[in-house]
């Protein structure tokens, strides 16, 4: 039994492959694609796509399979559910045009913020205000918030329509609390980056298993919303109670914005280097370098945010608040066209998964 | 011929799951330990990669197994399939040594699934490795290597030699260059010799050429082969091997576990004539899955063809390849090479002795043909709802009995008495236990318990 591979989909791929795995079973209990994968004997491009965004990449499977090339069966399924999943993000993205730039193109990243950056130069140095502390010294708060109001929930938008798109195609039914408490709680606890016994992930190391991923990717998570709770709480203070940036140490916005700050920056350090010991052929390999440029973003994100507070009252403000402004609104915009937006699909595929019936579970 | 740089305590010839015991148990004993896998890296482990689960006996629950599985239960079961082709003393000792078994497979990087609430109620008697066998493998490698065990990958062992009453060295080829293995101790665990085609049809007559072979290409026996040249004590019958039916699109060899077809109760099973030649419903499938390879061997040209109808297409676990598929019975018949006209005589007689009746998949339904000569005693249902549906099946071969006799600490004999340095674990001395037969499971458990008594009986015998 032979076949041309080369000429395969990737969703195509993923059906040979994922047809093969669920006569084997083996890996049930690493993650949930395995349990949601015996729930049928025949996949749609909807199965595919749920089970796609399930995947967390672990490697866990790959590692334990005995049908991994040089076998015939050359099963790859990190691969072959990430190659499905960065294709269901880029079909799904609208408009498809730029997913389809930024998902593959680091370079691109990384020009966008250059173009971003001098545009907030430019916008320093002509709508310098007369008045204000702080940042707003530099660029007025209403300024700021009419440049990145749009930015932030224009994406948003877009993501949203997205995931109703994702919706529909994986036959996610009608969401209860009980569903979205499963798929926090797994999301909170990355639960499928345990390895099904705790122990975490064969990214980085081989066969050998390591929480390494899992301890970094929570770093930065949870880094990312500190500081998003940094910022919605320096919203609320401007305009609930009138109290205008700067802000000092034992404020809101510094206790969650410092902390938040560090763990993304420690985040990217971690997840930059494991991605370097990672194989790439386990993975969607025409995204590694986006993928890495993102991470590299959300750093530069962080660590432009913290050095911009340690550089109060300096001159260097003006030039690293640019720098910071530039990569925030880089962030943002590229959210529905970069690997940002995998939380959102993550998190959908986990709730629609909370949400199907038990698997029936089989063996020999 | 050249010799391997450094001399070991211990040599171990092969690399699966009794291997890797022998020499986690060694090295942890402060011997220095050699494995010699004849696989390259991504093949290593040998039966052991295919493999799922170990059967335990337990006094009471034990992750993850649940209830109590207790030594004369376990026992009793071993002599129903084996008919009583055992060694009693040694199969005691394999089920008594499985019960501290399980917590030392854990402590060195195995770990287990939680019990499985499936089909076939195995969560009280058997320990299913999470990831398979692979990881299991995988795991001992690297307790192997973080005890400083040292492996050499394609290294196929050609000649054990026996002086007297000790090996003195192994003569070896690794990647294709000659070597000599000088040790102070060997351990053989290199499996039996299915995968060798010439073997088999010599044991079992031409017809052994048609079989697949479930497992690694790897067990071919050299060593076996060596040590019953050089008088070595030999158990288990050389012409028996055990075979069950598997996808007969499966590959040549090492196919593995996804080959397997559950649907022979919910089917009719013809031969490459169109005739049924045994009863399909005669129990439940695990029970009666290792005999259909026996049934189908003894058919003409070692094929069968097993046919359903869309009723009963989604009772059975998924198969890795799609079954064949047509409108009619005739349409399904052709496009599986069969005659269609005597393949409608069969479907006719079976359909016209189906009789109506209660149909339970998953248990004895008693829903049996009446009249036929050879009958289907259980879930007998007409094949009359197209699409019809078929899968050709062929005998895949999973492990030969023939081995070398060992004693309770795994020592290799010749008529002359114990080779001094010498112990057999595994697939190579499994005979000594499982006569004929087999229980899901029991390899492993043999592999486990005799690999760690080899391994300590060789680290003892060079301290």
């Amino acid at each position: 039994m032979s076949l041309d591979l080369s000429t395969l989909t990737p969703t195509e791929e993923a059906r040979r492959q994922i047809e093969i795995c669920n006569a084997c079973r083996y890996c049930e209990g690493f993650c949930a694609v395995f349990p949601a994968m015996t729930r049928q004997k025949a996949f749609s491009d909807g199965d595919l796509t749920q089970l796609a965004n399930l995947c967390h990449n672990c490697r866990g499977c790959y590692y334990a399979c005995q049908y991994t090339a040089p076998h015939e069966f050359a099963l790859n399924i990190p691969a072959a559910l990430a190659e499905v999943r960065v294709e269901s993000w880029e079909r799904l993205a609208r408009p498809q045009a730029l997913a389809r730039l930024f998902q593959t193109h680091g370079v691109a990243v990384a020009g966008l913020l250059v173009v971003v950056l001098a545009w907030f130069f430019w916008a320093l140095f002509a709508w310098r205000p007369d008045t204000g502390a702080g940042f707003y010294a530099h660029l007025a708060h209403n300024t700021m918030v009419a440049i990145f109001a749009p930015a932030f929930l224009a994406p948003l938008a877009l993501i949203a329509l997205s995931i109703r798109d994702f919706w529909r195609e994986v036959g996610g039914g009608q969401v209860r609390l009980a569903h979205l408490v499963t798929a926090l709680s797994g999301a909170a606890r990355m639960k499928n980056l345990s390895g099904g016994h705790g122990e975490g992930c064969n990214f980085e190391n081989g066969d050998r298993f390591s929480d390494r991923r899992r301890v970094f990717h929570q770093l930065m998570m949870y880094g990312f919303l500190l500081c998003f709770a940094s910022t919605a709480s320096a919203t609320v203070m401007h305009y609930a109670l009138g109290w205008e940036a700067p802000y000092p140490l034992w404020s809101l916005p510094k206790l969650f914005g410092v902390p938040g700050g560090v763990m993304m920056v420690a985040g990217t350090i971690g997840l930059v280097r494991l991605k370097l010991a990672a194989d790439p052929e386990l993975g969607a390999a025409r995204v590694w370098g986006a993928e890495m440029a993102f991470v590299l973003l959300l750093g530069l994100v962080a660590l432009t945010g913290l050095a911009l507070y340690a550089a109060t009252g300096t001159g260097i403000v003006g030039p690293l608040l640019a720098l910071h402004l530039a990569s925030v609104m880089v962030l943002f915009l590229l959210m529905p066209y970069s690997k940002m937006v995998h939380g959102f699909y993550r998190l959908a595929a986990l709730v629609a998964e909370a949400g199907k019936p038990e698997p029936v579970r089989g063996g020999e | 011929m050249t010799d391997w740089p450094e001399a070991f305590d211990l040599a171990v010839v092969g690399g699966g799951n009794a291997a890797l015991c022998a020499a986690i148990t060694a090295a942890e004993a402060g011997a220095s330990v050699l494995i010699l896998e004849s696989a390259p890296l991504p093949y290593r482990g040998g039966n052991s990669r295919h493999t799922r689960n170990f059967r335990c006996m337990h006094k009471g629950p034990m992750f993850p197994l649940t209830g109590q599985y207790e030594e004369d239960e376990y026992l009793h079961d071993l002599m129903l399939v084996t008919k009583g082709k055992t060694d009693e003393g040694l199969a005691r000792l394999a089920i008594r040594t499985s019960e501290e078994c399980l917590p030392w497979m854990q402590a060195h990087g195995v770990r287990f699934q939680p019990s499985l609430s499936g089909t076939l109620s195995l969560s009280r008697t058997n320990a299913f490795f999470l990831g398979g066998g692979k990881a299991l493998v995988n795991a001992y490698y690297n307790t192997a290597a973080d005890l400083g065990v040292k492996v050499a990958y394609e290294a196929e062992v050609t000649h054990v030699h026996l002086d007297g009453d000790r090996i003195t060295h192994l003569e070896a080829t690794i990647a294709g260059t000659p070597v000599t293995v000088r040790a102070r101790a060997f351990v053989l665990a290199s499996g039996g010799f299915q995968a060798d085609i010439d073997w088999l049809a010599r044991a079992w007559g031409p017809a052994a050429r048609n079989f697949l072979i479930r497992g690694t290409p790897y067990n071919r026996g050299v060593v076996l082969r060596d040590m019953l040249d050089q008088g070595a004590e030999q158990v288990g019958d050389p012409t028996q091997c055990h075979a069950v039916a598997i996808d007969g699109r499966a590959p040549k060899f090492d196919g593995g576990i996804v080959t397997r077809l559950d649907c022979v109760p919910f089917s009719i099973v013809v031969n490459r004539d169109g005739d049924r030649f045994y009863d399909e419903g005669e129990d439940v499938w695990p029970k009666r899955y290792a005999i259909w390879g026996r049934l189908v061997a003894a058919q003409p040209d070692q094929v069968g063809y097993a046919l359903i109808d869309a009723k009963s297409i989604d009772l059975f676990m998924p198969s890795v390849f799609p079954p064949v598929k047509a409108d009619t019975i005739e349409g399904l018949a052709s496009a599986m090479g069969l005659d269609p006209q005597a393949v409608r005589r069969t479907v006719d007689g079976f359909n016209a002795a189906c009789r109506p009746g209660p149909f339970h998949p998953t248990e004895l339904d008693g829903l049996r043909t009446e009249g036929l000569n050879v009958p289907k005693t259980n879930w007998a249902r007409p094949l009359d709802t197209p699409p019809f549906y078929g899968y050709q099946l062929r005998p895949g071969v999973t492990f030969t009995y023939l081995g070398l006799k060992v004693d309770a600490r795994a020592q290799v004999h010749t008529s002359q008495g114990p080779v001094r340095n010498l112990w057999a674990a595994g697939e190579i001395m499994a005979g000594s236990i499982l006569g004929q037969g087999y229980l899901a499971g029991f390899g492993m458990t043999i592999g486990t318990v005799f690999g760690r008594i080899a391994g300590r009986e060789a680290a003892a015998h060079v301290a």
